[in-house]
């Protein structure tokens, strides 16, 4: 049975309030029966080192991704997984994690591809819990299997590949990385390893929007009127616009389809995961360098 | 008896040597629980580097704010610190096992290092390549400030 939504103020005035929760009310629900609590964190030993009381670790690259295929699991290995965590489909799952939630964020919108129905988010993650004093455990839970149904992935609604990305062209895309990477100065986030992407620069006819300009200083999300005031005003961006979103492998970008769906209501959005490693290294698609949008070109199909 | 040129610990000075067959012996997934235990291990740094972030140089290739220093002393003996943040126990990991490798070795021998050490604790599955990359960047710096080090003597 779902819990509860957390009635706090700043969250009420987003689209989706029910997609978010506050540090102090999962406090206040942590062990109640029905809430599933899972981290997951850039680092993969970050939640061995003391966690959430209770929460289970979701793994982005060993347990959400297929090892064989560029993918994410399948309805099986999906089910299995939430089998394993003790997580069944009517539970509500509260997801945090390390570096603003980006992981954390990655992980909902995997969730989403499965349609979980009730899976939210700690506003402002594992560092706002840990800055605040709670409660954190060493102790690894022992969770009983549960009984998860295989559910067949949905891409379609909020994940674009590539093919989908260039009959998009033209329309609106949001490139969520660093303002270096958007203009092919550098091919990596600031401080982080190069990972080899043979061209830098974006899609022709993307916006630059940094997905930290989404976040405070605390690592919540801004107040929806900034929010608007970025995305609406500033980008002139619609909430019936047909919105793709992309950064570097789709970690970045899960963290701003979020803002855009659940915080914005926007109704179509999609994460291009594929992302800049993808994009940058595909033979015959059109990129642009520097810092304009760039001319969209014809592209042969 | 003569080595197999293919084993991981092939060409490896003992410590190291030992270190990787610790995590060799071990299955996958209880090698990272090994990572944990060096990352617990990381030695703070000494008094005269501590507050010195000018001594330490910065590893761009981890994820988190790494900062390496060596020191190479009179007899050649190699001293490595690193200082990598609490929230960051896999980097934290790594710069254990290097520094428990490499304590105290000659400078030549560390400078000897088979570039592809890192990749022999068999631990590229369970981390992912992405996160291995930190370890190889933070022991190209050790062997360049060896390097510089050596030259300067």
């Amino acid at each position: 049975m779902a819990l509860p939504h957390d009635g706090d103020e700043k969250l009420a005035a987003y689209a989706h309030p029910e997609k978010l929760v506050t540090t102090a009310w999962l406090a206040e629900h942590l062990g109640e029966p029905g809430l599933k609590v899972v981290e997951s964190d850039e680092d993969v030993l970050l939640w061995d080192t003391g966690h959430v009381p209770g929460s289970v670790k979701v793994d982005w690259h060993t347990e959400l991704n297929d090892p064989v295929t560029r993918d994410y699991v399948d309805g099986a290995g999906f089910a299995a997984l939430m089998s394993r965590k003790g997580i069944s489909r009517e539970d509500t799952v509260v997801i945090y994690g390390d570096k603003n939630n980006w992981w954390a964020a990655y992980a909902l919108w995997v969730f989403t591809l499965f349609g979980h129905p009730d899976v939210r988010l700690l506003d402002g993650g594992r560092a706002k819990w840990i800055a605040e004093g709670r409660e954190t455990t060493t102790e690894a839970p022992e969770p009983q299997p549960a009984d998860y149904p295989v559910v067949e992935r949905q891409d379609a609604p909020v994940r674009a590949f590539k093919e989908d990305v260039l009959a998009h062209l033209g329309g609106k895309l949001v490139d969520v990385r660093s303002p270096q990477e958007y203009t092919g100065e550098r091919t990596h986030m600031p401080d982080y390893p190069q990972e080899g992407t043979v061209r830098g620069g974006h899609i022709p006819g993307a916006d630059s929007v940094p997905w930290a300009r989404a976040a405070a200083e605390d690592g919540t999300f801004k107040p929806r009127a900034e929010l608007e005031g970025i995305y609406q005003q500033e980008k002139g961006l619609a909430p019936d616009d047909d919105v793709i979103a992309y950064c570097r492998i789709g970690e970045r970008s899960s963290h701003t389809w979020f803002v855009l769906t659940h915080l914005l209501g926007f109704e179509k959005v999609r994460n291009y995961d594929g992302s800049w490693t993808e994009w940058g290294n595909a033979v015959r698609v059109p990129i642009a360098t520097g810092p304009d949008k760039g001319e969209v070109p014809a592209v042969r199909r | 008896m003569s080595e197999d040129p293919f084993s991981p610990t092939a060409g490896l000075p003992p410590a190291m040597a030992q270190i990787v067959e610790e995590f060799q012996a071990l299955p996958e997934r209880e090698r990272l629980q090994l990572l944990l235990e060096f990352s617990k291990e990381l030695p703070a740094l000494p008094e005269h580097l501590a507050g010195h972030p000018e001594l330490m140089e910065r590893v761009d290739e981890c994820q988190s704010p790494v900062f390496v220093n060596v020191e190479v002393d009179e007899s050649s003996a190699v001293h490595l610190h690193v200082s990598a943040p609490q929230e960051a126990p896999t980097t934290r990991g790594f710069a254990g096992v290097l520094r428990e490798g490499l304590e105290g070795l000659p400078a030549e021998q560390v400078l000897d290092l088979p570039p592809d050490v890192c990749s022999r604790l068999g631990l590229e599955r369970a981390v992912s390549p992405l996160r291995m990359r930190g370890m190889t960047g933070m022991l190209a710096r050790v062997k360049r400030q060896v390097r510089l080090a050596t030259a300067a003597a």
